[in-house]
């Protein structure tokens, strides 16, 4: 029963707390490069204005293309709320483990860039072709860090990794800071953030996921914007999650879940933070250096688990 | 159980017979595919009771006095052959169905009629044979129905070199299953499976046993380099046989060689068999959908993508095979269970691929990618189930393709128990090799999809294209739903395979899960529920369809594209299946194809045309293929001198021949 009550606030949590996150990442950006910036609840603002509009369609727009907004959104939140955040204690969290999450968030790419190729326009096709080659080169990387963390903690679900790290079955390890460093890289590619897609850019030649919703407009549009939003509270979550889980609330005492949830907070705004610095402090590459990078990260997290083996006497 | 899957067997046959006697007959489609149809369900029920009957332990075994005069030819079905009888009668049922709709098009019904039921026996005649005569001429003969129906649309150009090169292939493969039966029968000639199981031949002769079965088999489902006569067969017979190749026979494939590699070959195992068939699966599922994506023929994609879902399986049945020979059976179930769902699942949702293939190139008469586009708008229930199909294919939740691979990358993270150092390493990357895979195919069919049902038409035989009728349409719904059914609910399907592996490794898989969730690791709580995945979905996209028409507003208007504000009314500016696979063969195929691009663009004021090559190598044919066709032809060219010798000659040649020979023997008897 508390777990499903725990759950329950925890979906409405996320939902809430994305739009600020974005909000305080725009923010911090704007003011590391010398300007105001808008303020920190203006994301709440674009959203329930785009809500408001009309939706403007492509005359020969189907079914799919009218649906998929609300398929993305619904299976990003769905992974959303799965990542243990506030707490551990949450009824569908053996709905899904670390594989499985990663592939909801799969089904929303699926669907979007099948949107993106919907109207027949060459902006969306260049974005869904780069979207699924990124998500290519990232998904084997992320497979490993998975296979990386499964071997120490013995456990591919999110709740049981964060309780074995809590519990402190775990020193300081190399394999894992190496899988840190490649999961950090593959979420940047992910969520189409400087170095790898700039999403304030409407630059055509230089953007991908933008290009592949370009053709949106109205509450379409809002439920793309908020499920991005949410991708990226999901993975902030998620590293947070299993490098970082001490706070988060074991058992669901009033005083632990208070703890969790002010920790958690100040996970995500250290993570909005860091992600901020990251993206003032380097440029833009080019689409075929991603290759480079997100091939660094595989090689990394390769590395991880061929340590995590070693380190297990083969 | 035996008796219905033989008289199954003999109803089909006389449905070809039919098939052949009459082939003009108004009613020949109808008896032919509602015969298939009757006798396919029938055995598909029957199949499915008999493997949910918990006494089904009992194997039902009969020899017949038929065949060579000194041997009998035995039957036999076991849980084993029980489970791939329920897979190939639902599929070819539901194929059928298709086909009693699909038939009415074809432009020679009189050279597919009379063979596509006896494919569907031979298939079921290869489940249950029990030694090795039985099982090769069934085997033999499932090729050849197969080849001609391969040929039915001979005089299609390029038809007649894939049947062919199928033909070769074919038989190459026959030649080593043959001789790994050769091998496991030893020398007393024990050529009964009973014989061969009861025998221990010793490592080496094993060793070489599984590597032949690896070539029969494997040449039959498609492992790379093997699969060369895949791409070219598959999509030149008829969509429904297509389907039955690509979705079906290569499971016929994979049961020969599991009933070989895990049943007959028996105890004396070694670790490296498992090693060596991961790898080859490995290769395949990369270089598989490597291959489609760079396709642009619908039926060839669909064709290599088969190749990636063999290699899938094989990789679970490899990791199963090294679990077994290293003494740990209680791991070696749950790949062997994902291998086998995997395979259950890839009949479905392969056969519904085709399916929806063969219902657009009814519709439009196209199979050129290049030259489709925009069919949801003309075709939206085929479109529907297409999407359900791709989602499916792309192991993406919450369709069973993903459910499958879900417990697949969970017995990947196993591979620490396992003892050897070398197989934990190869173990990781074969799982790399598993997800870089289903990436791709993801990639490779959001570019199916895309080019082929949104986007604008790109020819007018597209922009005319109309629905498919309602045969079609309900068979591929069928197939959509049990993808649908099985994403939703592994756990029936996992229940249904359980007590195949226990038969089979050894062990089963750790029961307690319930039919909502897969967990189906030991002692640990790794889990997944499709269904909860699917109803949270569900409730989410409702309920936000709900808030923004509240909340917002529920206008709608239609306008031009945006596209920057430069929109194009031409659909040739769109981005094409090529141009969808540029950034990809970029990164993965410029070492594996040696992919190059060669744009000629005019200067300014010259008038000519500009144009943009594309050159791609295929490694299977540079350098294994074409070789060993340039060895034969020499080799066949410094022969053919024998043919114009005269009797003097010949006899003395014979002469020769007979001193070797006894001199051979009487070297081998000291």
């Amino acid at each position: 029963m508390t777990a499903a009550l725990l759950q329950v606030a925890q979906i409405a949590l996320v939902v809430l707390l994305a739009p600020l996150m974005t909000g305080l990442v725009r923010l911090i950006k704007a003011r590391l490069l010398g300007r105001r910036g808008p303020p920190l609840l203006q994301p709440y603002r674009d959203l329930t204005r785009l809500l408001r509009k009309d939706a403007v369609l492509a005359a020969n727009a189907s079914w799919l293309f009218r649906a998929a907004p609300y398929f993305v959104f619904a299976l990003t939140w769905l992974a959303a709320s799965l990542v243990p955040g506030v707490t551990a204690v949450l009824a569908l969290a053996p709905t899904a483990d670390l594989i499985a999450l990663i592939a909801i968030l799969a089904s929303a790419r699926f669907l979007l860039a099948l949107a993106g190729m919907d109207v027949g326009t060459s902006f969306g096709g260049i974005g869904s072709s780069r979207e699924m080659l990124i998500a290519a080169l990232a998904e084997p990387a992320m497979l490993m860090v998975t296979f990386t963390v499964a071997l120490v903690a013995k456990s591919t679900s999110l709740s049981e990794i964060a309780r074995f790290i809590i519990g402190g079955g775990v020193g300081l390890e190399v394999s894992l800071a190496l899988a840190l460093m490649a999961v950090l890289m593959v979420a940047i590619a992910e969520n189409g953030r400087v170095p790898v897609d700039n999403p304030a850019t409407h630059l055509e030649l230089t953007m991908v996921h933008e290009a592949m919703v370009l053709e949106y407009s109205g509450r379409h549009l809002a439920m793309i914007e908020a499920a991005s939003m949410l991708k990226l509270l999901t993975y902030a979550s998620m590293i947070a999650c299993i490098f970082v889980p001490w706070g988060m609330a074991v058992e669901a005492t009033p005083h632990a879940l208070l703890l969790g949830l002010v920790t958690y907070v100040a996970k995500l705004a250290a993570a909005a933070v860091l992600l901020a610095v990251f993206e003032t402090s380097i440029a833009k590459m080019r689409v075929f250096r991603v290759a480079e990078f997100l091939g660094g990260a595989l090689m990394l997290s390769l590395i991880a688990t061929i340590v995590r083996l070693m380190s297990e006497g083969l | 159980m035996l008796d219905v899957i033989l008289l199954g067997v003999a109803a089909l046959i006389g449905l070809g017979i039919t098939g052949a006697l009459w082939p003009r007959l108004p009613q020949a489609n109808v008896i032919v595919y509602g015969g298939s149809l009757i006798v396919s369900a029938v055995l598909a029920g029957a199949g499915l009771l008999d493997q949910l009957r918990p006494s089904s332990g009992a194997v039902a075994a009969l020899s017949l006095p038929m065949g060579l005069p000194w041997v009998e030819v035995h039957f036999r079905v076991d849980l084993l052959s029980g489970f791939f009888a329920v897979l190939l009668n639902f599929a070819g049922a539901l194929i059928s169905l298709f086909a009693l709709g699909y038939g009415r098009h074809d432009a020679e019904p009189r050279r597919v009629l009379p063979f596509y039921p006896a494919y569907l026996g031979m298939m079921n005649l290869v489940l249950v044979a029990d030694d090795a005569f039985a099982f090769l001429l069934s085997w033999e003969t499932m090729s050849i129905v197969s080849w001609l129906l391969v040929l039915a649309n001979h005089r299609q150009e390029g038809n007649a070199r894939a049947a062919f090169i199928y033909l070769l292939m074919a038989s190459f493969g026959t030649l080593a299953l043959l001789f790994a039966f050769g091998l496991l029968a030893g020398a007393e000639g024990g050529y009964s499976f009973a014989a061969m199981r009861a025998g221990t031949p010793d490592a080496w002769a094993a060793g070489f046993v599984v590597i032949l079965a690896l070539i029969g088999a494997g040449s039959k489902a498609g492992l790379v380099p093997l699969h060369v006569w895949l791409p070219l067969a598959h999509p030149a017979a008829p969509s429904h046989v297509s389907a039955l190749m690509s979705g079906v026979m290569t499971k016929i494939a994979i049961y020969g060689f599991i009933r070989i590699v895990f049943d007959l070959v028996g105890a004396p195992q070694q670790w490296w068999w498992g090693g060596m068939i991961m790898c080859v699966g490995a290769i395949s599922a990369v270089l598989g959908i490597l291959y489609a994506l760079m396709e642009r023929d619908l039926k060839t994609l669909l064709a290599y993508s088969t190749v990636e879902n063999v290699g899938i399986i094989m990789i679970g049945l490899g990791l199963s095979l090294a679990f077994r020979a290293s003494g740990v059976p209680e791991y070696a179930a749950l790949p062997f269970v994902a291998a086998l769902f995997h395979a259950l699942n890839h009949a479905l949702f392969k056969s519904l691929l085709f399916c929806s293939a063969g219902a657009v190139l009814t519709a439009t008469g196209v199979r050129d990618l290049e030259r489709l586009g925009g069919l949801i708008h003309r075709m939206p229930r085929t479109a529907v189930v297409a999407l359900v199909g791709c989602f499916a294919i792309a192991g993406l939740p919450p369709l069973n393709g993903f459910a499958s691979e879900w417990m697949m990358f969970q017995a990947v993270f196993t591979s620490p128990s396992l003892p050897q150092p070398l197989l934990k390493l190869i173990v990781p990357l074969a799982g790399v090799a598993l997800v870089l895979a289903a990436a791709l195919a993801a990639a490779c069919f959001v570019r199916l999809y895309g080019v082929l049902f949104l986007s604008r038409p790109r020819t007018a035989q597209a922009a005319a294209a109309s629905e498919v009728e309602p045969t079609m349409t309900v068979a591929m719904g069928l197939l959509a739903t049990l993808c649908l059914c099985l994403g939703a609910l592994p756990a029936l399907a996992v229940k249904l395979i359980d007590p195949l592996a226990a038969a089979i490794v050894g062990a089963g898989l750790p029961s307690g899960a319930g039919w909502l969730f897969l967990a189906p690791v030991v002692g640990e709580l790794n889990s997944y529920s499709g269904i909860i995945v699917l109803a949270v979905m569900t409730g989410f996209g409702l309920l936000v369809v709900l808030l923004a028409h509240r909340l917002g507003t529920s206008r709608l208007r239609r306008s031009a594209p945006w596209d920057c504000g430069f929109p194009s009314s031409d659909p040739a500016t769109q981005y094409s299946a090529s141009s969808f696979a540029q950034p990809l063969r970029r990164v993965f195929a410029t070492v594996v194809f040696r992919a190059n691009e060669t744009v000629d663009m005019p200067d300014p004021g010259e008038t000519r045309a500009a144009s943009f090559k594309l050159g791609l190598w295929d490694p299977a044919w540079r350098l294994i293929f074409d070789p060993c066709a340039r060895l034969i032809g020499f080799l066949a060219d410094r022969f053919n001198a024998m043919q114009f010798m005269t009797i003097r000659r010949y006899l003395s040649l014979m002469f020769a021949a007979l001193i070797v020979l006894l001199f051979a023997v009487a070297a081998t008897a000291q």
